[in-house]
């Protein structure tokens, strides 16, 4: 392992040393335990690329079935410079300052329309978002004066939400999508952007995705304007929100 | 306190009278909302009698024959007589099977054909023949159940619940094997989401699903066989749950009666609250699936968690009491015995707050020591899961010490990996290796600790308690359905006439009749 010190801008893993390349992993192989078990297992690893292969425990999971944890060295390394990373760039103002400065800027009361889309029943997350409770102690959309914030619930159907975003005359609407799988949260997200789309409200609302397996390039891929992932706060989507409305009417800087 | 399966938890002390004034309301609030249910029937309640009555499988285009018959009834208005009547009429004229009683029903005239009294008396007669002759076979299977259950007896409690929830019923089979082995006594395969939205139940095995996987007959049956199957090989008898909630609540309770089932998640209140399912509907529904839980010795575990994944755990501790108050009532009502009401509630307050242990101690504590002879259902944190698998490991492992120390019935166990994926094998064996480790370490510790008198454990229990009693106090003068409109549970509001279902509800006729009813009242 290299002591040098690491170009700059280039990152590799870290355990105790810097680019020692530590990584840890576990995972379970349909095989009773054993040595030739544990044989499958480090040659898994290093087809991983993984040097330095330490098989640190094989457990017994089930009938057929054999748990690992594994440690290894990975010569992985990264160039910064090299990524393309697209990110929501927020500036945060204090509650009150948010709500005087989007109703001064903006004239009236931002409405934004939320719902958990589709077949999917989890409203957990637009809950935290739009509720007035809000989530770890930053409160709701439902709370900001400048924000007319309306949580329609689970299982909205897109064309319903559509429909929605045209009547209340919406400047955005937050879809939540927890089911993933098999890729359910993809086809039904884009299904509300078609749905906006035809009814010829797409340039007009500002759509946000949200989601624990959604980050902005996915919903920026999917046909929206911004994507929040897990640990999103309420202020995060209402500063967002906000400045995006301002730098549409042209009347303030840009987010 | 001593716990019939011989385990012993601190003594909490608590005001025997304002437990007293919790049930005394409770009763309240149930009253005028049984006498509201005894008025009406649904559409899930006749399809039930039907399929009781014989009436499986599917028509055309996949619609269950239960399902058309209700709807061709439904449709003239005839559903207020009960389905069971036009059951015995189609058999009366010389109907054979199912389908042909279903085609007979959808091909009666838009008006009540007249009958002449004695022919009525003959109808009923037949059909309560039918039912009881139905029901006694049913009884068999469930003595079937219990007799495997008693040959192989059941692990220690609290009984690890565990989820399997691949879509795929055979990859579930797969899945729940390995969980069995790895030590789970309770295996409980989630359903495809939004499935409690269908007015009808699905048929066949299935093997696409979202989040989950159908529940239909053939799933029990195929789960059910597996689990038997496994419970012989282990020596340990096997628990298999499912979900008596949505639109088909009686129906769903019906065939997982029929298919050996074990429990059921069933609360009065969630569809309504969380799937926006009428309030009338649920509640009709509700009443009829727990009498049939109560024929077949099915455990229900009811909801009440859900409502501190919404609402702030903390803040909201007492609706959980209030309303395992209000489902016992309900549970009484419908008869079941105590052993057969899994109340539910949760670990879920904010880990990132200071003494949460005293507090979750506390509630866990105080829902034991109320409800001493139910088999309490402990849910595990969810909320405050992140995809940091090592804090949520840590942050079970936390669940799972106060589940055992207050002496629960049923643990579901936490996934560390809660916040990102449907439970993969790796994630439940690393969940029944703590908590096999957590019971066997703190086996003795509940009957070794005593809380301190006045201390911060008893006053939070006493307040939360204190608390529930006040919202009963409104929920009993406003009414349920009321209270409900004004989100007193779970932060969500409600209307009586709002959600899902209600165009199933039908008002009973003077001469309405129901068979299976009859026999699940007078037991």
């Amino acid at each position: 392992m290299s002591r040098a010190p690491s170009e700059a801008g280039v990152v590799r893993p870290y355990g105790d040393r810097r680019d020692d390349g530590a990584v840890q992993l576990s995972f379970v192989l349909p095989l009773e335990a054993g040595a030739r078990a544990r044989e499958a297992a480090t040659a898994i690893a290093r087809q991983l690329g993984l040097e330095q292969v330490h098989v640190a425990a094989m457990e017994r999971a089930a009938e057929g079935f054999t748990f690992f944890v594994v440690y290894a060295r990975t010569a992985a390394a990264v160039d910064l410079g090299a990524l393309e990373v697209p990110e929501v760039t927020l500036e945060h103002r204090g509650f009150d300052e948010l709500n005087a400065h989007a109703l001064r800027a903006v004239g009236r009361r931002i409405v934004v329309l939320g719902a958990c889309t589709g077949a999917d029943a989890h409203a957990v997350g637009i809950d935290a978002i739009m509720n007035m409770k809000g989530f770890a102690g930053d409160p709701g959309l439902e709370r900001y004066p400048c924000l007319d914030a309306r949580n329609l619930g689970a299982q909205v159907e897109n064309v319903d939400l559509a429909r929605a975003c045209g009547a209340a005359g919406a400047d955005a609407v937050l879809v939540s999508q927890v089911v993933t799988q098999r890729d359910v949260h993809r086809r039904n997200a884009r299904d509300l952007v078609e749905q906006l789309e035809r009814l010829g409200l797409r340039g007009r609302v500002i759509a946000i995705l949200g989601g624990p397996r959604i980050d902005h390039r996915l919903a920026l891929e999917l046909g929206y304007d911004a994507g929040f992932g897990p640990g999103t706060r309420p202020s995060d989507v209402a500063a967002y929100v906000v400045a995006e409305v301002i730098r549409r009417r042209g009347t303030g800087p840009g987010p | 306190m001593l716990l019939d399966d011989g385990r012993r938890v601190p003594d909490l002390p608590l005001d025997p009278e304002e437990i007293g004034r919790c049930r005394e309301l409770a009763a309240a609030v149930t009253d005028p909302v049984l006498a509201f249910v005894e008025r009406h029937t649904t559409v899930s309640i006749e399809r039930t009698v039907l399929r009781l009555l014989g009436m499986n499988g599917a028509g055309p285009g996949g619609v269950p024959l239960a399902n058309l018959a209700v709807d061709e009834l439904a449709r003239r208005g005839l559903l207020g007589r009960g389905a069971a009547w036009w059951f015995g009429l189609a058999l009366r004229e010389g109907a054979a099977a199912p389908a042909d009683v279903a085609a007979r029903i959808a091909s009666l005239p838009e008006r009540a054909p007249k009958v002449e009294p004695s022919a009525d008396r003959e109808i009923r007669a037949l059909v309560a023949e039918e039912t009881r002759a139905a029901v006694a076979e049913l009884r068999d299977r469930v003595a079937r159940r219990d007799g495997l259950r008693r040959e192989l007896g059941v692990g220690p409690r609290p009984h690890r619940y565990l989820i399997v929830a691949t879509g795929n019923i055979h990859d579930d089979v797969a899945q729940a094997r390995a969980a069995a082995q790895a030590g789970a006594d309770v295996i409980a395969v989630i359903r495809s989401t939004a499935q409690s939205l269908l007015d009808y139940v699905p048929e066949g095995a299935t093997t696409e699903g979202f989040g989950g996987t159908y529940a239909t007959q053939e799933n029990f049956r195929i789960m059910r066989a597996a689990l038997d199957d496994e419970s012989r090989r282990l020596g340990r008898y096997l628990q298999l749950t499912n979900y008596s909630s949505g639109l088909c609540m009686p129906e769903i309770a019906y065939l997982a009666a029929v298919e050996r089932l074990d429990m059921l998640l069933n609360d009065a209140m969630y569809g309504i609250l969380f799937r926006d399912i009428n309030m009338r509907r649920t509640l009709c529904d509700q009443h009829f699936s727990r009498r049939i839980c109560a024929l077949a010795g099915i455990v229900i575990n009811t909801g009440e968690d859900n409502y501190i994944t919404t609402a702030d755990a903390d803040e909201a501790a007492h609706t959980v009491i209030a309303s395992q108050f209000v489902n016992e009532a309900f549970a009484h009502r419908a008869g079941l015995p105590d052993r057969l009401v899994g109340l539910g509630h949760a670990f879920e307050i904010d880990p990132a707050r200071e003494d949460t242990i005293a507090r979750e101690l506390a509630q866990a504590l105080l829902v034991r020591t109320l409800f001493p002879a139910a088999p309490i259902k402990y849910m595990p944190p969810t909320k405050h899961k992140g995809g940091d698998i090592f804090f949520a490991h840590a942050y079970d492992v936390m669940a799972d010490v106060i589940g055992a120390v207050t002496g629960q019935g049923i643990q579901l166990l936490g996934m560390m990996t809660e916040a990102m994926h449907n439970p993969l094998l790796m994630d439940r064996f690393v969940a029944l290796r703590a908590a096999d480790y957590v019971g066997r370490a703190w086996r003795s510790m509940g009957g070794e600790l005593e809380l301190r008198r006045g201390g911060l454990v008893e006053a939070r229990a006493a307040a939360t308690l204190h608390r529930a009693r006040l919202l009963l106090e409104e929920v009993a003068r406003e009414g349920l359905f009321a209270a409900i409109g004004k989100a007193r549970f779970g932060d969500v509001a409600r209307q009586e006439t709002g959600g899902k279902g209600l165009a199933g509800v039908v008002e009973r006729d003077p001469d309405h009749f129901n068979p299976l009813l009859d026999l699940l009242e007078a037991r």
